[in-house]
């Protein structure tokens, strides 16, 4: 026995020889890196626990979204059961502690998507502006500081912007609410209709043949446009100005400050989008004579979409998930805002509900006030879990479309 | 030899913990409502530091007291209210005997901003402004702003005893009105809001925020202790049957000087 595992050891050893002499002429190198059989299987065997280990955690990563899945659900099942789902999706009377209680979690559901909607729709055009401007802008020396500077934003403990929502930013809504709303609308719609007004001028006067006259069309248009545009700003900046807030803990509120805090994630990741776009389609479009504004509206930005809309939806479910800055500053007030639009009334979302609720709502006292908090727990995940379902159908469509298929 | 000292620290490790199982007739468990929760602390603290007995105290809210007394899983129950007479049926059924002890009076001071020029408002008056019948403060005196209404957290026990004390059954507060999740939260809302009303106990108050007559009565610690301020409370310790030992010497903590120093410090009223 001994000899004959001594003989296989000396020929796989002559063979390694061998082989390590080949690779030595193939590669003109040393053939240090062949190595004995023995080590070979001890390799092998390491390759063997590494691989089960991390599949092992990996696994046990998605084994836990499945149980947070069916522990959530195994008790928000039995408040269904109880009540139904009309009164749950239909009712906005929200009474947990009367006696019986009653559990319309429709204003609460109305609340979570109108603080998620406010949210988007300010920290979208931010967030993928500042990513084109890190992206394609900025010198690379500068982007180097100015990205983990923003992404420091992530940082922040979601505590502390709602600290500062409630203490700070709701006082200033109600004594400063106006001006700062005109403000706002200054800065945020100026660009976008100096934007609009230059494309659709240059859209009506692109069919002109003549040259200077099309020259004057344009500028005319320009001028008279501006002018309109002016006007509406000016005017819809007055009407802001009129407006006092009476409660600074209200919809707005959250809705600027959960946009901060979904800033560095759509940022972070619709730039690296940008960034993974490539050197070689910039440099096809400069060749072919676009400008570098054309370059990122017209080939940037439609290459790199799929990833900007996960960097939206990575955004979107950080505003719907926040807990803490909504149930500080939001006033929780679960009524509808009248009108719907109403940014400056107080509401009250799923997330904080659930935070502030658990406290008595023990499974021995008011089982369904208990249960009824599920049910929201798991309205939540279906929401986050559908949206994620779309968004990734979305970018799998996107990168046959973009790839010619 | 090193081993062997291991061994030794672990068995005495367990022998302390089995010494301290065993000793479980000194240990006094407390469970109950938030609102008598730091009475029941500092009591506790205080009670360990003279007495040497444990005392744990959860605060899980009233309805929670109640039932861990019914369960016989805590000797004192904290309770911001009376024990509901569902609750006494369910304990008698399982043989126990819940008797009540008062331990302090608690006012709610109806709060508003200092620079709002109402001083007075009646209960009725209170309970409009919160059915969100009464939506602005020149029908009730007072500039013409509209009102913004605060309330409490449905787990809370000021808000079950505002509910309770003013509202009334048939009179749910008006879906518009705030909600946070503390005195002082609520506190510090009204203070930086000149437009807010809000409730918060007694101890709360500072100079912050202005408290209300309400009916024509100034809440005060004299005020309430005489019962002329409407809007207040006993809060409870109950026990199954009379309390002896330990539970009795702590139940009675209430009564020595030093007991009225902590409730009188914690901003709720001595009986």
């Amino acid at each position: 026995m001994k000899t004959e595992q001594a003989c296989s050891g000396n020929d796989t050893e002559i063979n390694s020889i061998v082989m390590s002499e080949d690779v030595r002429k193939e590669s003109g190198r040393s053939g240090a890196f062949v190595v004995s059989a023995g080590k070979r299987k001890i390799q092998k065997f390491a390759r063997t626990v590494g691989e089960s280990t991390l599949l092992l955690i990996a696994s046990f990563v998605a084994i836990v979204v499945f149980f947070i899945f069916y522990f959530v659900a195994v008790d928000a099942i039995p408040y269904f059961q109880l009540r139904g789902f009309a009164e749950f999706f239909t009712s906005t009377d929200w009474y947990p502690a009367d006696d019986p209680g009653k559990f319309g979690a429709l204003a609460i559901i109305y609340g979570s998507l109108m603080v998620t909607l406010g949210s988007t729709l300010l920290a979208v055009p931010m967030g993928v502006s500042a990513a084109i401007c890190l992206s394609d802008i900025l010198p690379f020396s500068v982007r180097q500081y100015a990205k983990p500077v923003i992404e420091m934003l992530a940082a922040i403990p979601s505590v502390a912007f709602g600290f500062f929502a409630l203490v700070i930013f709701a006082p200033l809504l109600q004594t400063q609410g106006g001006p700062i709303l005109m403000w706002a609308w200054w800065v945020l719609a100026a660009p976008f209709l100096l934007l609009a007004i230059i494309v659709i001028s240059d859209l009506l006067t692109a069919n002109m043949e003549d040259q200077n006259k099309r020259q004057m069309m344009s500028t005319t248009l320009l001028v008279v446009f501006g002018a309109a545009a002016l006007g509406f700003l000016y005017w819809v900046g007055s009407v802001l100005r009129q407006i006092e807030i009476m409660s600074g803990t209200n919809a707005l509120n959250v809705s600027i400050i959960l946009s901060f805090m979904a800033l560095p994630t759509i940022v972070s990741v619709s730039e690296d989008a940008l960034q993974a776009v490539g050197r070689e389609l910039r440099e096809g479009s400069y060749a072919l004579g676009s400008t570098r504004a054309e370059t990122i509206v017209r080939t940037v930005l439609p290459a790199a979409s799929s990833g900007i809309l996960a960097a939206v939806i990575l955004g979107i479910m950080r505003a719907l998930g926040e807990t803490m800055v909504v149930w500080m500053a939001s006033g929780n007030s679960s009524h509808i805002p009248e009108p719907w639009f109403n940014y400056l009334e107080a509401v009250r979302t799923l997330t904080a509900t659930i935070a502030g609720d658990m406290g008595e709502a023990d499974q021995v006292t008011g089982s369904e006030r208990y249960h009824v908090l599920f049910a929201m727990g798991l309205f939540l995940l279906v929401i986050s879990f559908f949206s994620n379902l779309v968004s990734e159908r979305i970018v799998v469509r996107q990168r046959k479309i973009l790839s010619g298929q | 030899m090193n081993l062997f000292r291991k061994i030794a620290f672990s068995a005495a490790v367990l022998g302390f913990m089995a010494a301290g199982t065993a000793d479980a007739a000194s240990k006094i468990v407390m469970d109950g409502s938030t609102t008598v929760g730091p009475i029941a602390k500092s009591f506790a603290s205080y009670f360990t530091k003279t007495t040497g007995v444990q005392v744990t105290v959860s605060e899980s809210g009233s309805g929670n007291g109640a039932k861990s007394l019914i369960n016989k899983t805590c000797d004192i129950a904290n309770l911001s209210r009376e024990m509901k007479d569902k609750e006494i049926a369910a304990a008698k059924s399982k043989g126990v005997n819940p008797v009540e002890h008062i331990v302090a009076l608690d006012g709610l001071a109806v709060v508003v901003h200092p620079s709002n020029r109402v001083q007075k408002l009646s209960k009725a008056q209170i309970r409009d402004i919160y059915t969100g019948k009464v939506t602005n403060w020149n029908q009730v005196g007072g500039p013409s702003a509209p009102i913004v209404k605060i309330q409490r957290e449905s787990n809370s026990g000021t808000q079950d005893s505002f509910v309770s004390l003013v509202m009334g059954k048939d009179n749910p507060v008006s879906k518009r009105a705030e909600t946070q999740a503390s005195n002082g939260a609520v506190k510090n809302r009204v203070a930086s809001t000149p437009g807010a009303i809000g409730f918060i106990g007694l101890g709360f108050v500072d100079d912050s925020v202005k408290p209300l007559k309400v009916d024509g009565v100034e809440p005060d610690e004299r005020t309430v202790r005489n019962g002329t301020y409407p809007i207040s409370r006993p809060l409870f310790m109950y026990t199954n049957g009379q309390p002896t030992g330990v539970v009795k010497q702590f139940i009675d903590l209430k009564n020595t000087a030093e007991g009225k120093r902590m409730i009188s410090e914690l901003g709720f009223v001595n009986r």
